[in-house]
């Protein structure tokens, strides 16, 4: 079949070597002309049968980010989220091939969107599944024991630093994030209120929770983030609310299995 | 690591590609499924469930890595970053196969998460061959590469398919993995005759067999096109070019892909019983390969 196919290609000039920069520019855009040099069984020019890979590419792409941003999608509409599926993966094609990350730049690309102001949340809905997603493929690590806390003189547990599980996620907004999330993925959850929600992502073993903080813990877990002391982290919450009490977000991170390390001064 | 020493090579049994979904019931009722294979690019995260269910897998069946992702067909060069995970996910997991597409994914730093076709000339048997060598160097053993599925032709192309395959075996010490169902496929799409193709390929170089299912369209002649869609049963035509080519080859292990409207397991095992009764009713004639 093939030196026959290849003798005719040849006589009506088709055998043009297909480079690959060609083929995905075709690929990416139906208004491209499909290369030259892709034939059908009689070596005749392929025309609808390339479809078939613009088609697979698209399609595929687009399932990848429902999968990913589901509540997005609810919040949008099948039809609509599709549209924007579309937009997005030809601006961002995916650059590497583990799809279980697929879509970093979406919540920036959502917020570009001069269409969508009127729902100014999107976006940060969308970095809340992002988040959730990299809890979910995080490395394992073994959670201290409460005990471990208990055992220390104040003094020295002010002084230490603690390490966070690779899952743990944490999230500001000003948009009341969690509880849109919430309502969209638990039939029996209220009704979103118009305040603005801190959001804390930790994995007990293998299904992220998200839950909400007040801004004074969200504080406090962000300079443990970034490394400060329990007792300096103190300080940067005490700031924001001057009764602050770490009980709450410590119970949080210790049922969580969020705390993995704690690391003593000197 | 884990003790998979037993698990040297696959089962010439029935497998399924596994989905996460079947877990329980994997792990409770596997029968009359033998071994699994696994996505490589699905278990390339850090940690959680996804491989602490692979793990668990592969304490109780031989497992088969399928990568979608490393673009062995693309002009640049091997995603570097990419055999490294590979490499790692071999390593620790140490599955009895491992396998690859004769297909690119990737141009100019960009995924295109499918598999796209290439023409067979000299210039691609040399890249792709080194392409083959530079993966077997790096995850320490040989690969299984598969036939696409076509949907058009290169007019540049001067080698058949099974040909093309054969030679890239010869070159590289690669083994070959068939899917019976591609062959189906294209031989539609592209007017061959599917048992023809199988006559010409390389049979002995086979280390395991594919089937899906897939969609019926057509062009815009009218012709028939079909896709490889994973989304449904194996259809009687690709079941009896299974037996053509088992009487021919001997049995290999057989692997049912169903990666698209997933069913429940009971859907998927009777398809594995069905590649389980091809196999048990292979004529008592066939020369087994040593």
């Amino acid at each position: 079949m093939t030196q026959s196919l290849l003798e005719k290609a040849q006589d009506d000039g088709l055998a043009t070597h297909v480079v690959q920069a060609d083929f995905t520019r075709a690929l990416m855009d139906a208004g491209q002309q499909v290369p030259a040099g892709l034939v059908d069984q009689n070596g005749v020019a392929a025309g609808r049968r390339f479809d078939v890979y613009r088609n697979n590419v698209a399609v595929s792409l687009t399932e990848a980010m429902h999968s990913a941003f589901p509540v997005v999608a609810k919040l949008l509409g099948k039809e609509n989220m599709d549209g924007l599926a579309g937009l997005f993966l030809r601006a961002h094609p995916p650059t590497t091939p583990l799809m279980m990350f697929y879509g970093a730049e979406f919540p920036a690309f959502l917020k570009g969107i001069a269409q969508l102001n009127h729902l100014g949340y999107l976006g940060d809905v969308a970095r809340l599944e992002l988040a959730l997603r990299h809890a979910y493929h995080a490395a394992d690590a073994t959670p201290i024991a409460a005990e471990a806390l208990g055992a220390l003189p104040t003094d020295a547990l002010l002084a230490a630093t603690v390490t966070l599980a690779p899952a743990v996620q944490l999230l500001r907004s000003s948009w009341p994030v969690h509880a849109i999330w919430r309502f969209n993925t638990d039939d029996g959850a209220a009704k979103p209120l118009g305040e603005a929600q801190a959001v804390l992502i930790t994995r007990p073993e293998f299904d992220p929770i998200p839950q909400v903080l007040s801004p004074a813990e969200a504080e406090w877990i962000q300079a443990l983030i970034e490394g400060l002391s329990i007792g300096e982290a103190l300080e940067r919450a005490g700031a924001i609310e001057a009764d602050f009490d770490l009980g709450n977000p410590l119970t949080l991170l210790l049922q969580g299995g969020a705390l993995t390390g704690l690391n003593q001064k000197g | 690591m884990l003790d998979t020493a037993a698990f040297k090579s696959l089962p010439n049994a029935p497998g399924v590609g596994y989905k996460a979904q079947h877990f329980a019931q994997i792990m409770e009722h596997p029968d009359p499924v033998q071994w699994l294979e696994v996505h490589a690019e699905n278990y390339m995260g850090d940690g959680g469930r996804p491989l602490a269910q692979l793990r668990h897998l592969a304490e109780r069946f031989a497992m088969s890595v399928h990568g979608v992702g490393l673009s062995i067909g693309g002009e640049g060069p091997l995603d570097l970053e990419h055999l490294a995970r590979l490499k790692h996910l071999v390593s620790w997991l140490n599955p009895a196969s491992f396998s690859e597409h004769l297909a690119w994914s990737t141009h100019d730093s960009h995924f295109y998460n499918d598999l796209l076709p290439l023409p067979y000339t000299k210039a691609t048997l040399g890249r792709i061959s080194d392409h083959i060598d530079q993966l077997q160097e790096a995850i320490g053993r040989p690969i299984l590469l598969e036939n696409p599925s076509s949907y058009l032709a290169f007019a540049e192309s001067t080698w058949s398919e099974p040909e093309f395959l054969a030679e890239i075996s010869n070159r590289t010490g690669c083994g070959l993995l068939l899917d019976v169902n591609n062959v189906f496929v294209s031989a539609t799409n592209l007017d061959f005759s599917p048992q023809g193709y199988i006559d010409a390929f390389a049979l002995e170089k086979v280390g395991e067999i594919h089937l899906g299912g897939h969609d019926e369209d057509q062009d815009e002649q009218g012709r028939p096109l079909l896709i490889d869609s994973h989304g449904h049963e194996v259809v009687d035509p690709v079941w009896a070019l299974l037996d053509y080519t088992l009487e021919r080859s001997g049995p290999k292990p057989v692997l049912i892909e169903w990666d698209n409207d997933v069913p429940e397991w009971p859907v998927l095992a009777a398809e594995a019983e069905r590649a389980a009764f091809a196999l048990d009713n292979l004529p008592q004639t066939v020369a087994v390969p040593a």
